[in-house]
């Protein structure tokens, strides 16, 4: 079981708490994730990748274990604290604005 | 008794404002998606129940939202809107080709006839058609592809599709407006598209008589005569009695003929609103007073409808899509500035008063006339 922390806009979309447990096929990886999240809400398809490109939107960030992912390959493997759920993937709304 | 609903869209959220005929006791609901930029709000002709809202942020991109109750329930619809095939390029600010790029719906204008219909203004800028209630859009590239498509190039607030209308003797014809490209028509339902500048002068552009690349912000028409259009430009009020084909200027003694929207009276073809703003450098009322300007001429002599707006001290602007008229006995008239505020005539223009005056920034007001 993963867990994933999504952002608070993103909470309201799907109608759901701070975080998620979500089963994942295959290894726990960036785009296996956003998979599983997208089809158990998939009112949250295009919020977080494009839905052209499934690029990352430019202003959401992943974090995990202290660490920014968020430039990471889609399917490079994210840690393991991450894929045994002892550790949350993070969505985070890139602090911008002023 | 009828009464009038008010669909306003802000940068934090959708605000809904409804009255009796009488137009003077307002409720006001909200703010729905709090947070989030609803660029417009509208309701379907056929179906005052129906309403379509466009939902944007700039971390989370687009939603379309729904409602079957007047705005009292919402449903989250579809927000995929693929350029049809590859999308070329258009001009960026510095004149080097840039690819067409998803950024937002500006405006979402419903079927006169189908409440499941509706067509949405983008940015960069085409246009789209739902014929399922929204949940599917499909781009109507005519437009993008007719040829002039790589000379346009993005105004200030992007390269937007911000004006829908559609001629409700020939729903074949349709007007949409794109800054800063200029105004366009369709006589076929949106398969094909023709430019309909002639008679615009813009001196900020190399070619001021071009035929693309004039920075058009607002076209209105009234629905008895929709061969007749007013337009607010960058600079100039114009107007065309030939559905776009030729358009002359009608700024007349206007203070300034900068400005953003523009509308109709609902029962006088003649009667045109505007707001003009100080310039394109200072998007503020001139002289710190907030004036809406009326012609019953149909252009040319314009009068200031000042009783109950600031007349001092006044900083504000009005946006494109932030003003709208209703269909009551008197018509009342409305509008909202970046300052927050709501404000409503019942009486054509004569008296105004603030519905709401705290909202967010104002981006779109909507009037809906309710049995």
């Amino acid at each position: 079981m993963i867990r994933v922390v999504v952002p608070w806009h993103l909470r309201t979309l799907a109608r759901i708490g701070s975080e998620v447990e979500l089963d994942v096929d295959g290894p726990a990886t960036q785009r296996s994730i956003l998979d599983a999240l997208e089809a158990g809400y998939p009112m949250l398809q295009g919020t977080i990748r494009d839905h052209v490109t499934q690029k990352r939107r430019p202003f959401v960030r992943f974090f995990a274990c202290g660490l920014d992912l968020s430039h990471e390959l889609p399917d490079a493997p994210l840690p393991d604290a991450v894929a045994t759920g002892t550790a949350p993937f993070l969505i985070v709304g890139a602090m911008a604005g002023g | 008794m009828s009464g009038v609903r008010v669909l306003v869209g802000t940068r934090k959220g959708a605000f809904v404002l409804t009255a009796d005929g009488k137009r003077d006791r307002w409720e006001v609901s909200g703010p729905h998606f709090a947070g989030w930029e609803i660029y417009h709000v509208k309701g379907s002709p056929a179906d005052p129940n129906r309403l379509y809202a466009s939902q944007s942020s700039g971390w989370f991109g687009q939603i379309i939202q729904r409602s079957d109750d007047g705005g009292t329930t919402w449903e989250q619809v579809g927000n995929k809107f693929a350029y049809d095939g590859v999308p070329g390029t258009h001009q960026w600010y510095d004149g080097t080709p840039h690819p067409w790029e998803f950024a937002r719906v500006w405006h979402l204008e419903p079927s006169l006839t189908d409440p499941d219909s509706v067509y949405a203004g983008v940015e960069d800028a085409a246009l789209f058609r739902s014929v399922d209630g929204g949940m599917i859009w499909a781009e109507l590239p005519g437009l993008r592809e007719h040829g002039s498509g790589p000379l346009w190039q993005p105004g200030a607030g992007g390269m937007c599709l911000h004006t829908i209308l559609i001629d409700p003797s020939n729903p074949d014809r349709i007007f949409i407006a794109i800054s800063a490209a200029g105004a366009f028509r369709t006589d076929d339902g949106g398969k094909t598209w023709r430019p309909i500048n002639n008679g615009l002068r813009s001196e900020q552009i190399p070619d001021p008589a071009a035929e693309v690349g004039h920075c058009v912000h607002r076209i209105a028409m009234h629905p008895s005569r929709p061969s007749v259009l007013f337009m607010q430009k960058h600079w100039d009020v114009m107007r065309s009695d030939d559905a776009g084909e030729s358009w002359r200027e009608v700024s007349g003694n206007l203070p300034t003929d900068f400005g953003f929207p523009i509308d109709v009276h609902a029962h006088e073809p003649d009667t045109v609103y505007v707001v003009p703003i100080k310039s394109d450098s200072e998007h503020f009322v001139p002289d710190a007073k907030l004036r809406v300007y009326r012609s019953r001429t149909g252009g040319n002599e314009w009068e200031a409808l000042t009783n109950g707006l600031p007349q001092n001290d006044c900083y504000v602007n009005v946006l494109r899509d932030a003003m709208a008229v209703d269909a009551l006995d008197s018509c009342g008239v409305y509008f909202g500035t970046t300052g927050g505020q709501v404000y409503a005539s019942a009486d054509a223009g004569e008296h105004w008063a603030p519905i709401v005056r705290d909202l967010p920034a104002v981006l779109s007001v909507e009037v809906q006339t309710l049995p």
